[in-house]
């Protein structure tokens, strides 16, 4: 696991990353980084991970740093 | 919260795992694309004016006062080569001595707001303050434009 800033984050979409939310639903709706997925952080799990492509990146993501 | 889930993702068996500690308030704060039911909303950052003028530090302010006016403007932001945003110049400046420099007349560190505030909450702000333009950078202090908005006459 490696932290990224926003210029390396925009490099590996360009490369097909994956963007997962971890927020709440109802705060993923109100604004979610564009193309990201959203999985609540509760719910990851080997069920809720299967709609992610294992051999892509993936970039997880919360609001900020806390 | 997202390096526990990044990790966890590893131990589910993901090889590539980045994490974003910045997350979407870095994001939305550089005017990156984001979207959902917040950004159905108008944004400054959508709105401001891109063709504000613009000059750098050591330029003449008789040479600045003619493009600017030549362009139909009374106000010009001071930049860096990063076109990020060190000063700005108001109709005062402008008509002061030309052979000063931008840098010796211009207001250092304008306020600036960042292009994912929306133009209700801007406006709301400028009106409780009866400012009419707002500076608008990224994160980083980028230029993006000048948000511009009219102030009702009083009375």
């Amino acid at each position: 696991m490696k932290e990224v800033n926003r210029d390396e984050v925009r490099g590996l979409i360009e490369r097909g990353a994956q963007l997962v939310e971890l927020l709440p639903r109802p705060e993923y709706e109100e604004e979610h980084l564009a193309g990201a997925i959203n999985i609540p952080l509760k719910e990851l799990s080997e069920e809720t991970v299967r709609q992610l492509d294992r051999d892509a990146p993936v970039i997880v993501y919360c609001h900020d740093y806390q | 919260m997202s390096p526990r889930a990044a990790w966890r993702l590893e131990s589910l068996g993901f090889t590539e795992v980045y994490d974003y500690a910045a997350g979407k308030a870095d994001w939305a704060a550089a005017g990156l694309p984001v979207e959902g039911k917040a950004t159905e909303a108008p944004r400054i950052g959508e709105v401001a004016r891109t063709d504000v003028p613009t000059c750098e530090l050591r330029e003449r302010i008789g040479d600045v006062r003619e493009r600017v006016r030549a362009a139909g403007w009374d106000t010009c932001l001071v930049v860096n080569e990063e076109r990020v945003v060190l000063g700005r110049l108001f109709r005062t400046e402008l008509d002061g001595e030309a052979d000063a420099s931008a840098e010796t007349v211009m207001r250092s560190g304008p306020s600036t707001f960042r292009p994912n505030v929306s133009v209700e909450e801007m406006t709301r702000f400028m009106r409780e303050r009866g400012i009419s333009t707002a500076v608008v950078t990224t994160s980083d202090g980028r230029l993006v434009g000048l948000f511009q908005w009219n102030v009702p006459a009083e009375g």
